[in-house]
């Protein structure tokens, strides 16, 4: 296990509980999304450093795939979070 | 056994991660929020090169951090002056009530705890787990999949339909922002400098993009960040008051929409009709069947995202489908 692995991993893992405090803590939707996607980056991050295999091994691909699609459906859930939350903001709800 | 020298930058790395996400949460101010936010995508693509992902590099810097920062900024323009950061107090009352504070603590000592476990699991499993995994395993195949590259290999060959299903996520969300209401309002026309600009960065863009399609079957790149370029090139047609964001309108744009999901699907059976499994491609045809899915997944990507940073149903919508449709929303 090499010591980047850890580092980064470890890196997620806080991403993921800083985003989770602040999913919970904001009442705002804005803030609540950008908390959201912290930990969907912190989750990124634990993937790509167990993917990691060190400067000179090809890294494991399967992960990175994951990584991947995962990045553009969190985007295209941010956007309709947004678009729903401009309409209940419209039609008169409070988030 | 890697150098100090990286061990330095990885700290570092990891510092600026950490800080920056801590920076983004508590920021008074939203706009310096969503700023502090591309920062982060930004930075975090960096993350990506080091652990040698050039491929989702290249997704976070496009996707990641700038068209979810565009997103974001629009949102926060529509939005009137919302100022929620937990240290915003009303005039009046000095700090919330006893309840509040409690709570607050009590939710960030549990997260903390949460985040403590699962550090200690990863940490174990990852001493105890056998590094190869699929790695080896999936390298080894990767010319049995029609390209060279093997995250463009597992994407579009091994997981094709994971990928499949993906961009049918996709367009469910664009159905629903679509259903949801109208656009949000454009933007005025540029002035010269900004328009100007505009006229030569898109085709740059969508050649860029075309090039990234291509590329993407032996180094970093594919469907989705040429996708994303597409997208970019949107965007800035929108910003400078192009109010359609050099999207086509009625049938062509639906089906622009679908097309992704849409080829996937077809190529899948046409494959189950000529007597092999679903998305099972043929060694011989693999790399131009990949090429060809991958070029309508581009185009669908581009028209997803853009839709997407437009907000809802465009002007242009359904002209050319339905005759005489009445909305009311």
């Amino acid at each position: 296990m090499l010591t980047s692995q850890l580092l980064y991993g470890i890196a997620g893992v806080g991403l993921l509980a800083l985003g989770l405090r602040g999913a919970l803590i904001h009442e705002s939707l804005l803030r609540r999304l950008l908390a959201l996607n912290l930990m969907g980056a912190g989750v990124f991050l634990m993937l790509i450093a167990v993917a990691y295999r060190g400067m000179g091994t090809p890294p494991d691909p399967v992960p990175h795939a994951l990584v991947l699609t995962g990045i553009v459906v969190a985007v295209s859930a941010t956007a309709l979070a947004l678009a729903l939350g401009r309409r209940l903001r419209e039609s008169g709800d409070h988030d | 056994m890697e150098s100090y020298a990286l061990l330095v930058l990885d700290a570092l790395l990891v510092a600026v991660l950490l800080g920056l996400a801590w920076a983004i949460l508590e920021s008074r101010d939203p706009q310096r929020g969503v700023a502090l936010f591309i920062a982060f995508g930004l930075v975090l693509a960096v993350v990506w090169a080091r652990l040698a992902a050039p491929d989702v590099a290249l997704a976070e810097a496009a996707i990641g951090a700038g068209l979810s920062g565009a997103l974001l900024l629009a949102a926060v323009r529509d939005e009137p002056a919302a100022r929620d950061a937990p240290s915003e107090r009303p005039v009046g009352q000095r700090r919330p009530p006893l309840l509040v504070r409690v709570g607050t603590w009590a939710v960030g000592l549990l997260c903390a705890g949460l985040g403590i476990t699962i550090a200690w699991a990863f940490a174990t499993a990852l001493a105890d787990s056998d590094p190869t995994r699929l790695a080896d395993i999936v390298l080894g195949r990767v010319a049995e999949s029609g390209v060279s590259n093997p995250v463009t290999a597992v994407l579009l060959s091994f997981r094709a339909y994971d990928t499949f299903l993906e961009l049918a996520v996709l367009l469910t969300a664009l159905l629903g922002i679509v259903a949801i209401g109208p656009a949000r309002a454009g933007y005025r026309a540029a002035l010269p400098v900004l328009s100007g600009l505009v006229h030569w960065l898109t085709p740059v863009l969508i050649l860029t993009g075309g090039y990234l399609l291509w590329v993407g079957a032996h180094a970093p790149g594919g469907a989705f960040q040429a996708g994303a370029m597409l997208a970019a090139a949107a965007v800035l047609l929108r910003l400078s008051g192009n109010r359609s964001a050099g999207l086509p309108s009625g049938l062509a744009l639906r089906a622009t929409s679908v097309a992704g999901a849409a080829m996937f699907l077809a190529v899948g059976l046409a494959l189950m009709v000529a007597g092999r499994p679903f998305l099972g491609f043929p060694l011989q045809w693999a790399g131009t069947l990949i090429l060809l899915i991958e070029s309508a997944a581009t185009l669908a990507i581009g028209a997803t995202l853009a839709l997407a940073f437009i907000g809802g149903r465009p002007d242009g919508w359904s002209r050319g489908g339905t005759a005489g449709e009445t909305d009311r929303c």
